[in-house]
């Protein structure tokens, strides 16, 4: 089963083979990515990898050396013109916030709201304060709140001159988990709300499966893939992809024909050709939830460790074929380290690349 | 062409022409080093013409007296505030006694006396016809024993007094930051209470305590006005006579050189014992319960100390100004202040403002460049003032000779001195001591700036002007008054270098008062002093909340 394909909404932004150079040094490699009018879009990567740079470089703050960018069909940057930010209409929340001290809540929320007119500006602070869940804060000061409503004020601040699209550098990834959990979802609620198109950067996969309608896995400065959080998972278009996002195990296979391969765990079947030559080397990306256990399985796997995770256990087992795979077991099943346990693949869909050259 | 914001041309051009604009943003810190580097120079040089003559009659009069005198202060001084000033900061951060808060504060209020101001107090106090040796013959009759007030108990304990603060502050901050879990570890492995102070709580707070003592060494080697009231001959007062009695001003450059072994010997002090890390330690702080006697006791410790350095002082500069019967706030006395101002706040203004370009240069070109440099601008505060005038008289006199005379000459306008005794020399001599003292909160204030913040109010809509107005402005506004004001009261402070190189017949408050002292006018000087006084408390304040004690108590 597929998640609909993405519906073709007239491309909102677009990022196109886009190069980000300092000094020598380049950091962000033809990267191309495009978003929907009022969708959500997340650029997940390992830190290092070039996200926030290609942000910045949306917002204006960087300049491109090659590629462009254009947002709602008017150009912003190319390699030879750089629209400056304050003149984008792009709202941006950093990832320390970065609240004015000397600012109360409503005058940081209000600081892009200088054209406004009086009252305008009033309800709009008001609307957003509303919005953000922090009524009753506004003549407080950005030292007096908690991490999660510095948050909140930064997002509300970036929101407030209704900007075209709003880009958030690691919004999460100053605040501990349980809050981070919380505002996740919130976050994305007040996005949909305020109906701003938006674009994140993260390197935690939750964060951006739960935030993003569409999701951009980026390494070394490359955009590997831009899809669905649900394709990119499910259906990883290179090997970095495959291995960043999820858990997961390579399982060497050798194809029989253009549908089937032949594994450890038997002959597996694919839906639609996979595009190897018969006998090749392949290896499958084998997910811990394409692996059940279950008893009356032929196939066994010895236990080398295991997680105990409250609904389930996660178990490292090692196949006579010295391959090793994740399995996911109910809670129910506790089996001890070294014993052998039946298992059976549960495959949707195939997961193929070419195998590695051995070192 | 681009449509680029002047920061970001500017940017652009940095990493276009990255030389030139380096050049450009180094150039305040790299000029305030060289004009800090030629006083040194030229005192060092003046080596190259020995004054075998004075030296001769030096020798077989005076040095080994002033090397005594001088080693006497640096080791007594040096002694004394480490005694008070650790013993003080221990009570207060680790003890808990009746009237603690508000002696937390109140104990670094010394600092805002010049010492020069505490030893004619004492004088007036504690000579023979003052109060204190009256009250004591009355008591005890006429022939018992009195310390001798004039000699080196007398300079030892006004020098301790106003300078046991500087090791008080620094070792409170690190004894209440280092917390107590090192020293209850201490105690459960077995260590008896004095043992775990020598051995771990004073260990840890070393470099602290070393900070502050190079600090009170370096105001004691640059006294001058102490020193002089006592008729205490140091280095400070050699040079002064050597100038204006012998007007030998290369002498006086040589003396200098000596007087800067002595700085050098503070400042390796402080590099020696400074090493090691500052602890920290972030739980709360938990304060000794002491029994009532030893609470009470400490208090009245605490207390007399705060009494006797600070209260008693005031006291008596006060009486002495309600008593004086012909003492009014006359003409002269306003020009007098008047004057005092002018000064202080031109000399506030220039250092405020190369200070400022210091700072954003440091801050545009990252803050690894010209470190070595910055430490060289900052080196300035461990000169004495005597020293500095005679860096900068010399180079000024040669000038003059060489560049004025010549010109003025040429001009038809006879001018022996363009330079000398013109404000310039002056103005120089603020530049180079007090150039750290405004280099602290500048830097502070505009670290609070946080590079992001351009960015968001450029994402916001603003402007390069409306960053400034509404972002760079109030953000720094605190730390570039507060620079103002310390460089201000520590200008008008100053007494020896303003003495030295003042334009003929220009006053200050420091030098009217060294005038009436030195003719044993105490109670005329009372009023002079008293504004003094006054006006150190401010940045002394400053200190105080900077130092995170909460004057009043949240409710």
């Amino acid at each position: 089963m597929k998640n609909e394909p993405l519906v073709a909404v007239t491309d909102y932004l677009q990022i196109t083979d886009v190069n980000v150079c300092f000094d020598e040094a380049t950091i962000v490699h033809s990267a191309s990515l495009t978003l929907g009018d009022g969708q959500i879009g997340c650029i997940l990567g390992p830190s290092g990898c070039g996200k926030s740079t290609l942000l910045r470089a949306v917002a204006g703050l960087e300049n491109l050396c090659a590629g462009n960018i254009t947002l709602g069909g008017r150009e912003l940057s190319a390699s030879d013109y750089t629209i400056s930010p304050d003149k984008r209409e792009i709202g941006m929340v950093f990832q320390d916030f970065a609240l004015f001290p000397h600012l109360t809540v409503a005058e940081n929320i209000a600081f892009g709201l200088t054209s406004w007119s009086k009252t305008e500006r009033q309800q709009r602070v008001d609307r957003l304060l509303a919005l953000v869940g922090l009524v009753g804060m506004e003549s407080r000061y950005p030292d007096s709140l908690s991490g999660g409503q510095q948050q909140r004020i930064a997002l509300a601040r970036a929101m407030a001159p209704k900007p075209k699209l709003l880009l958030l550098d690691e919004p999460f990834s100053g605040l501990d988990a349980s809050l981070r959990e919380e505002l996740v979802p919130e976050i994305r609620e007040i996005l949909l709300e305020e109906q701003v198109s938006a674009l994140l950067v993260t390197h935690d996969q939750m964060e951006a499966f739960a935030m993003a309608d569409k999701v951009a896995v980026m390494n070394e400065g490359t955009i590997h893939q831009c899809d669905t959080a649900y394709n990119v998972y499910h259906e990883p278009e290179s090997r970095f992809v495959a291995g960043f996002v999820g858990q997961g195990e390579f399982m060497r296979a050798i194809v029989v024909d253009e549908l089937s391969v032949d594994s450890s765990l038997g002959r597996l079947h694919s839906k639609e050709p996979h595009g190897f030559v018969e006998n090749q080397s392949v290896e499958i990306l084998v997910r811990p939830d394409d692996v059940l256990h279950d008893d009356d399985s032929e196939v066994t796997g010895e236990i080398l460790s295991k997680q105990f995770r409250g609904s389930h256990f996660l178990y490292r087992v090692i196949l006579p074929s010295k391959q090793q795979l994740y399995c996911f077991a109910s809670s129910h099943h506790n089996h001890a380290l070294g014993e052998a346990i039946g298992i059976k693949l549960d495959l949707d869909h195939l997961v193929m690349f070419a195998e590695r050259p051995s070192v | 062409m681009l449509s680029l914001s002047p920061i970001q041309k500017f940017v652009y051009r940095l990493n276009n022409s990255r030389r030139t604009a380096r050049v450009l943003l180094s150039l305040p810190v790299w000029l305030m080093a060289i004009i800090v580097l030629i006083p040194i120079g030229v005192i060092v040089l003046s080596w190259l013409h020995p004054q075998t003559e004075v030296w001769q009659h030096l020798i077989e009069t005076q040095l080994g007296f002033l090397l005594k005198n001088t080693i006497i202060l640096f080791v007594g001084v040096g002694v004394w505030t480490l005694v008070f000033g650790v013993s003080l900061a221990w009570f207060v951060a680790m003890c808990e006694f009746p009237g603690r808060r508000w002696l937390e504060w109140a104990l670094i209020l010394p600092l805002a006396m010049p010492a020069y101001v505490f030893a004619f107090v004492m004088l007036g106090l504690m000579d023979y016809s003052g109060p204190v040796q009256t009250l004591y013959r009355e008591w005890f009759g006429a022939k018992a024993y009195f310390p001798y007030m004039r000699g080196t108990f007398g300079i030892l304990f006004v020098m301790t007094s106003v300078l046991y603060p500087y090791v008080y502050m620094l070792a409170r901050s690190a004894f209440i930051h280092q917390g107590r879990s090192a020293l209850d570890n201490a105690r459960l492995l077995g260590l008896s209470p004095w043992a775990s102070f020598f051995r771990v709580a004073l260990p840890m707070a070393r470099p602290a305590i070393a900070a502050g003592l190079s600090l009170a060494l370096m105001e004691t080697l640059a006294d001058f006005g102490a020193v002089s009231i006592f008729n205490f001959d140091t280095f400070t007062t050699a040079i002064y006579k050597s100038w204006f009695g012998l007007f030998n001003i290369t002498a006086a450059a040589q003396l200098a050189s000596l007087l800067l072994l002595f700085v050098a010997l503070a400042l390796f002090t402080e590099q020696h014992f400074r090493r090691g890390k500052v602890h920290q330690n972030p739980l709360q702080h938990q304060r000794y319960q002491l029994s009532k006697t030893k609470a009470w006791a400490t208090t009245l410790y605490c207390s007399t100390v705060v009494l006797l350095a600070f209260v008693i002082p005031v006291m008596q500069l006060i009486v002495w100004i309600v008593d004086a019967e012909n003492l009014v706030w006359d003409q002269r006395f306003s020009e007098l202040i008047k004057n005092t101002l002018v000064i202080g706040f031109s000399a506030a203004m220039i250092i405020v403002c190369v200070g400022l370009l210091v700072v954003f240069g440091r801050r545009l070109l990252g803050y690894r460049q010209n470190s070595g440099l910055l430490r060289i601008a900052s080196m300035g505060y461990a000169f004495p003032g005597t020293v500095l005038a005679v860096g900068v008289m010399i180079p000024f006199a040669y000038i003059d000779r060489e560049l004025g005379q010549p010109i003025t000459r040429w001009l038809g306008v006879e001018n022996d001195h363009v330079l000398l005794g013109s404000m310039t020399g002056l103005l120089l001599a603020y530049l180079i001591r007090f150039f750290s003292v405004a280099l602290g909160p500048l830097s502070t204030s505009l670290e609070r700036i946080k590079p992001v913040y351009q960015h968001i109010s450029q994402t916001l809509g603003a402007n390069q002007w409306s960053l400034v107005k509404r972002v760079y402005v109030p953000l720094m506004s605190s730390g570039i008054l507060t620079a103002l004001l310390l460089v201000l009261v520590d200008v008008m402070k100053e007494m020896p270098a303003t003495l030295l190189l003042r334009p003929f017949g220009s006053e200050t408050l420091a030098i009217r008062i060294y005038e009436l002292t030195s003719e044993g006018e105490w109670e005329q000087a009372a009023l002079p002093a008293l504004v003094l006084v006054s006006l150190s408390i401010l940045p002394v304040i400053i200190m105080i909340r900077r130092s995170g004690i909460r004057l009043r108590d949240k409710q």
